[in-house]
């Protein structure tokens, strides 16, 4: 892989134009736009677009955070298989963090379990050839974007008949938690930035409804700061013109077909769940993917006898409302207090691409900013 | 909810109440976990609650508390001030590209002498092996430690060896202490911040800790990133030569990165750090890397680095005896300190935009150094 790296789209002086572009075309007008995907999310905070932005065009931040909207009942059932004799529990890096009702992963490991992080599910499955002897399963999660993956991992142990490997599965999609936000009655938005990399994989068609039925602009867009500054405007152009269009901003990397062949495997090794529980949104129908029965023999889920009990939030935590974005991450009344990122109560505080995690490191200064009473000294005298 | 606005003072409140937590947490600290985890050895958090919640109350005395990198005192009425310290290495893999084991445990108690203000002079080193263990590698590591003492100018003067059954230690683990005499008679630390200074880094940042993990994970990424892994002490001397007392802090952002180190400086001295993202240098490579694992260059680790806060009027002068010296050719001025608000880091990020720069918390490479 080479290491080429494109400053192009990190260019301050035409963030500044596009800002300008934005504040003219929406004219002071309110807008909430929301970034549905957590990678826009800790674009966003991690180069402080929203000081760049105009203050009239107000972000929430979406449910596109794989971490961060799974249920504690789910990874109680991770860390029970995690702790079973002769298990190697992998997972990516992020969920080690995330607390259950009985402490997170990284407890668990602490205390015995053999858990080790990965960053890919064939990394997972290169585990259990290297140990014959032991049982290999890999923490699923993710939306459509790590779900190919996890899909082609599973096609090449059926097909070299790898009996020690198993997929815990929790991937979701995307689409029926748009469909569940814009059906909430919490909240009224104007327009979506679309994930680009989910996009990269279901391609241009599913968002349809958004527009059609909705009459709301969806913009699916790349992952660089000029890249969502740029989606910004084309939905604000939209607004003002008043179109509700699916455009696509990440034309280098989306293809309005999405990716047959990842859909393919995906379609061949699982199917829709009648229902999933996504954390803070409650049950939605058809929102998340489960094994077909031809891979029971890798399912985790049937292998292993989990408690499988659904666990209620800690009272204080609000992520719920976070993540449907009816309030901002420092409305909740825990936020910064009790609830950290070193010491999280609530999903979004762990992952960095959970809305409160980014708040918490990176926005305090927007938040600091509006009240306006900071004086940064001017930045003229470093440059060089 | 999001449709009224903000009740006035209502972002005013949770800010306080978000810098009071974290004020109060410097000075009480929470260790809840009833097992060690890897976290309590990031350098971060986690590490300071371990340290604050079990050896610093057990142990405490005047020269611990200070709670530097090194100790500083003179014995018995000689005058002369004597800096101690010490570290132990455990990283994983024991050679990475750039580096060994046996040069790190070298250069890191050197650099940790140096930051105190001291010049290193002599070394211990313990070497707990485990079952096994080829004496090939180990000869390679104590030959590689060897070359890098005598090339800072320092000697190992004590030693001790253990052996532990196999399985009961990673191949080997190394540790060094240093004792040093005091070149800075004047107050230095991370207490001695002050509104106006600047900070100086030393070089392109984040080569060390990636090259560690790009060495230690099957990652289909080729590079030529090397640790930096370099003893700083005739860095500084230099320093030291052409500004003197202007010289306010030195650290050296190891575990943590530049976020991290500055940080404990903003709240040692209870000002603010304003930094400039394009002023800060980044190999393209390391970069490169940090995009793709999802990493910011400025939480990754360095060995052969230093940021240094520098009293505005010598600013210049500093910045060019670092540039004058082989190990700081590529120094910049990156930031800048202020009065307010007390114990922050801000950034001003590549778009313009001005953010929060907070701590690493939970290190997504533990075993690094």
């Amino acid at each position: 892989m080479s290491m080429k790296y494109v400053d192009e789209y990190r260019d301050p002086e035409l963030a500044k134009r596009i800002a300008s572009e934005i504040g003219k075309l929406s004219a002071g007008q309110p807008l909430k736009l929301m970034e549905v995907c957590g990678g826009h999310t800790h674009t966003i905070y991690k180069h402080g677009i929203e000081d760049v932005l105009p203050r009239n065009i107000d972000l929430i931040h979406g449910p596109g955070c794989p971490v961060c909207v799974l249920p504690m009942g789910r990874i109680d059932d991770a860390i029970a298989i995690a702790r079973m004799d002769g298990v190697i529990f992998t997972t990516f890096g992020d969920m080690m963090r995330v607390p259950g009702s009985k402490g997170s992963l990284l407890d668990a490991k602490a205390d015995g379990a053999d858990v080790r992080f990965v960053y890919s599910p064939l990394d997972a499955y290169k585990l259990a050839r290297q140990h014959p002897d032991r049982q290999v399963v890999f923490f699923a999660i993710g939306f459509e974007t790590t779900a190919p993956s996890t899909a082609v991992t599973l096609l090449r142990a059926k097909a070299e008949g790898t009996r020690n490997f198993s997929v815990f599965c929790n991937h979701v999609t995307i689409i029926p938690a748009m469909k569940a936000i814009l059906d909430s009655p919490d909240l009224r938005l104007d327009g979506f930035i679309g994930a680009g990399h989910v996009s990269m994989v279901i391609g241009m068609r599913p968002y349809n409804f958004v527009a059609r039925q909705h009459h709301k602009p969806v913009v699916i867009a790349g992952f660089e700061p000029l890249d969502i500054m740029q989606s910004i405007y084309m939905i604000v152009k939209q607004l003002h013109e008043g179109r509700a269009e699916v455009e696509n901003q990440y034309s280098r990397v989306v293809r309005p077909e999405g990716n047959v062949k990842a859909l393919e495997a995906m379609a061949r090794t699982m199917e829709l769940r009648p229902f999933f529980e996504w954390r803070g949104l409650g049950f939605i129908t058809h929102s998340a993917l489960k094994l077909r029965p031809e891979f029971a023999d890798w399912d985790a889920e049937l292998r292993y006898e989990v408690p499988g009990l659904r666990v209620a939030d800690p009272k204080a935590c609000q992520c719920g409302e976070v993540l449907k974005g009816v309030i901002k991450p420092w409305e909740c009344k825990v936020f910064g207090t009790a609830c950290t990122p070193e010491t999280p109560i609530g999903t979004c505080m762990v992952s960095p691409e959970g809305a409160c995690a980014a708040y918490y490191s990176y926005g305090r200064f927007s938040m600091a900013s509006e009240r306006s009473r900071l004086n940064i000294l001017p930045m003229t005298n470093v440059k060089s | 909810m999001m449709d009224t606005p903000d009740p006035a003072g209502r972002i005013d409140d949770v800010l306080k109440k978000i810098e009071r937590t974290r004020q109060a947490r410097r000075h009480k600290f929470y260790l809840r976990d009833e097992k060690i985890t890897l976290s309590h050895g990031s350098g971060g958090k986690a590490t300071h609650n371990l340290i604050e919640g079990v050896f610093a109350p057990a142990f405490s005395n005047p020269l611990l508390d200070a709670m530097d990198d090194a100790a500083t005192f003179s014995i018995n009425g000689t005058g002369q001030r004597i800096a101690f310290t010490t570290d132990t290495y455990v990283v994983s893999p024991l050679f990475f590209p750039g580096g060994d084991i046996g040069k790190l445990a070298v250069h890191g108690t050197i650099n940790d002498l140096a930051m105190a203000g001291a010049e290193p002079l002599y070394l211990s080193a313990g070497f707990i092996l485990e079952e096994g263990f080829p004496i090939a590698d180990l000869r390679r590591i104590v030959a590689s430690m060897a070359t890098a003492a005598s090339e800072a100018g320092v000697s190992i003067v004590t030693g001790d060896t253990k052996v532990v059954q196999r399985g009961k230690a990673d191949g080997l683990f190394i540790n060094t202490a240093g004792v040093g005499v005091l070149r800075a008679t004047w107050p230095l630390g991370q207490t001695q911040l002050q509104p106006g200074d600047k900070v100086l880094l030393s070089g392109p940042i984040g080569d060390h800790g990636i090259a560690i993990m790009l060495a230690r994970e099957a990652l289909d990424i080729e590079t030529d990133v090397e640790s930096d892994t370099a003893p700083l002490h005739s860095l500084v001397a230099a320093m030291f030569a052409a500004v003197g007392d202007a010289v306010h802090c030195l650290k050296d952002p190891t575990r943590g990165g530049v976020a991290t180190a500055l940080n404990e400086m903003a709240l040692g001295s209870e000002v603010s750090v304003a930094l400039d993202e394009h002023a800060i240098p980044v190999h393209a490579e390391v970069r490169g890397a940090c995009e793709i694992l999802g990493l910011d260059p400025l939480t990754i680790a360095n060995e052969g680095k230093l940021l240094a806060i520098v009293a505005p009027d010598k600013a210049e002068i500093a910045l060019e005896a670092m540039r004058a010296h082989p190990l700081g050719h590529e120094a910049r001025i990156i930031g800048a300190v202020q009065a307010e608000p007390a114990g922050m880091v801000f950034l001003r990020t590549d778009i313009g935009g001005m953010r929060v720069l907070d701590m690493l918390v939970g290190d997504p490479l533990p075993r690094i150094c």
